[in-house]
């Protein structure tokens, strides 16, 4: 009851000076849109980076060599590399939550063909490979279980490939040479752009691992292991079962340490995310700087307004208004107008982000956690700032604050 | 119009002057204000001041006290003093019984809020606020909550003081006379004990002045203490006891036979009356 007729006061009070209000609440109006803004571009870098991972394929699981122990000496991963097609198979056969497996053989070299030569990379892949990938094609078709099986001289090329060895011309029935071996092309895949790191993941061609190992490479090395689970809910338990099934087909004992290890997408894109979250804090953090600012300029007028308003202080008191009803109405007064002020700046800087997106092309994010934290850091701007002049006011001598010209 | 106005203007004063005649004894009353020994010294460098040099003074229920003195006489101090704006260096103060000099700064705030209603020299109504507001002001800070309609009590308080229709002007569209109404309607609107008045007419020309001390007389004739704090012998004709301080110390304290604004103003509005008659004749 009181303390609404004191929210009362003080909105009349702020509402009867509008110039000096809308001055007072600017800083907090810039403060809170910058913070917004950058913090919009911030998470916008985030998702983006995110829908690159969810790019890198669904629900993916990778297995990779683990690492080679020599005397107490890490070698790294990859140094000790087991893989074997018959991982894969073996994973296929028994586990309950995979939907389907790759392994991934990798050989560089130049594929001549078309307009000329490219040296990009093959890999040597199964039929499941564009589904654990996500990956579509714009021409052609993907190999079968039949050219998989009997290792047919067939490729789907990339979209960098494409474009670099027939520029006006669809690849597609077309052949290319591979360290001699005449291939096929029978397809030419979605363009999927940049990793994170920023590899292009287009600069790629597609053939059976049989293919790859026999015909193309004298290369038998499996590289890696891609596994994909039915649904996202499945990976962890999918990590758990690839793990047993893992250490059974390598025939590890108890006390052996794994000889290959598994990634979930989300482990992958833990580092990416990382870095751009640091981005955003930093972000943040510098428009932070601008809210306090906002801040020292809440105080600022606020100590104005209360030498300007000493005799109307005077005038509370000696009908009654004790030292806390002051304090009350001042510290409302700053409150309210921070408050106030961090809304606009919320609508300004959603504002903001959508005009920086639409200029800039960059993609943006206002989450609700940002607006509420936003809000709250605002209030508390308003009560820190304005706790001092408010003290100020509340501590006058009510003869001396009528006497004040 | 002329006519009905002059008889109208004697009969009220007429009947002012009965009820003036019907003389209370005020020694019967129950005291509101009681000094003894109060004493003020203030510090200023090295030098002191000694404002209050020991003042006794009680003033009953119903009376209508003219506090007077030059500068430097202690009146100001008195009045900080009563007015629960400020503490005596000794002695005691009581009001209603309430003794004033021992209370914290919380509970003196809360005795000018409930028993105390300040009328300023310069009216001290808030800017850009309505009269009515202005005057339910005191009844936000009131703890007690004894008054659950603040806006009626407002407008109440407004039409007794003549001013019922005007409780949505700002102060900047009232005049000096009407501004000060106002002021006595917000000392009036808590019900006080006590009505303390400094300098009310001090910013107010002479008609004017005899307006508000017609209103003071009509509210101290409804029972409220009245105590004004002036200089003016134009302001303390009107009230029944004089008090003069001098030095720090009262030097005359006597009831007197108040004029009767009511009289004053109905002569000087018949004497406006005979200027405006005789100014045509002059201008031809």
């Amino acid at each position: 009851m009181r303390a609404t007729r004191l929210i009362k006061v003080a909105l009349k009070s702020i509402v009867k000076n509008k110039m000096r209000t809308l001055l007072t609440m600017l800083g907090i109006i810039i403060g809170v849109g910058a913070v917004i803004v950058m913090v919009a571009i911030g998470e916008g870098a985030q998702s983006q980076i995110a829908a690159q991972i969810q790019n890198l394929g669904t629900n993916m699981l990778v297995i990779t060599p683990g690492s080679s122990n020599a005397g107490g000496v890490s070698q790294g991963s990859g140094s000790f590399n087991r893989l074997k097609d018959t991982d894969a198979d073996k994973i296929m056969a028994e586990s309950a939550y995979v939907a389907g497996v790759s392994p991934v053989i990798f050989t560089r070299t130049q594929i001549v063909g078309g307009t000329g030569n490219w040296r990009s990379t093959i890999h040597g892949v199964t039929i499941d490979y564009p589904v654990i990938r996500n990956w579509e094609l714009t021409s052609g078709r993907f190999f079968d279980a039949s050219e998989q099986r009997t290792g047919k001289k067939v490729l789907v090329l990339g979209a960098t490939i494409a474009e670099n060895l027939f520029p006006n011309d669809d690849p597609v029935g077309q052949r290319v040479l591979v360290r001699n071996v005449p291939v096929e092309v029978i397809g030419v895949l979605a363009k999927k752009g940049q990793t994170p790191e920023g590899n292009d993941q287009d600069d790629v061609a597609l053939a059976p691992y049989l293919t790859v190992q026999r015909r193309l490479s004298n290369f038998t090395f499996i590289r890696q292991i891609l596994a994909n689970t039915y649904s996202s809910n499945d990976i962890e338990k999918a990590q758990v079962e690839l793990k047993a099934i893992m250490r059974e087909a390598h025939g590890l004992a108890a006390w052996e340490p794994d000889d290959f290890e598994i990634k979930n997408q989300d482990q992958l894109s833990e580092a990416a995310q990382g870095t751009t979250e640091v981005m955003t804090m930093l972000l943040a953090a510098i428009a932070s700087i601008s809210l306090l600012v906002g801040g020292i300029g809440i105080m600022n007028i606020m100590l104005v307004s209360v030498t300007e308003r000493t005799r109307e202080i005077g005038i509370r008191m000696a009908i009654g208004a004790r030292g806390s009803d002051v304090l009350t109405q001042f510290l409302i007064e700053s409150i309210v107008m921070s408050i106030f002020g961090g809304a606009l700046g919320v609508a300004i800087g959603i504002g903001g982000a959508r005009i920086l997106a639409s200029f800039t092309g960059w993609s943006t994010a206002v989450s609700p956690e940002i607006i509420f934290i936003a809000l709250a850091f605002s209030a508390a701007v308003g009560i820190f700032f304005g706790f001092y002049p408010a003290r100020k006011a509340a501590s006058l001598n009510p003869i001396d604050a009528l006497r004040f010209e | 119009m002329q006519a009905v106005d002059a008889a109208v203007l004697v009969a009220a004063a007429v009947s002012d002057s009965n009820i003036l005649g019907k003389h209370r004894l005020m020694s019967d009353t129950k005291p509101v204000v009681e000094v003894t020994g109060l004493r003020k010294t203030y510090v200023m460098g090295k030098t002191e001041v000694h404002a209050l040099q020991g003042v006794d003074m009680t003033i009953r229920q119903g009376e209508l006290v003219a506090i007077m003195g030059t500068s430097g006489s202690g009146k100001s101090t008195m009045m900080n003093i009563i007015g629960g704006l400020d503490y005596p260096s000794s002695g005691t103060y009581l009001l209603d019984g309430i003794e004033v000099n021992k209370l914290g700064k919380n509970e003196l705030a809360d005795i000018r809020n409930q028993k105390i209603g300040f009328v300023f020299q310069g009216f001290n109504l808030l800017a850009r606020t309505s009269a009515v507001e202005n005057v339910e002001l005191p009844l936000l800070y009131d703890r007690t909550h004894k008054i659950k309609n603040h806006r009626q009590a407002a407008i109440d308080s407004l039409e007794l003081v003549g001013l019922g229709d005007r409780t949505d002007h700002h102060p900047n569209e009232l005049s000096g006379g009407q501004q000060q109404r106002v002021a006595i309607a917000r000392a009036l609107v808590t019900n006080p004990s006590l009505i303390l008045a400094d300098e009310p007419t001090g910013n107010l020309d002479s008609r004017t002045t005899v307006e508000v001390m017609q209103l003071f007389q009509e509210l101290n004739k409804k029972g409220i203490t009245i105590i004004l704090v002036t200089h003016e012998d134009e302001v303390s004709r009107y009230a029944k006891r004089i008090v003069v301080l001098r030095d720090g110390r009262i030097i005359r304290d006597e009831t007197q036979v108040p004029d009767s604004a009511s009289d004053d103003i109905a002569k000087l509005i018949l004497k406006q009356k005979r200027e405006m008659e005789t100014a045509p004749v002059s201008a031809e």
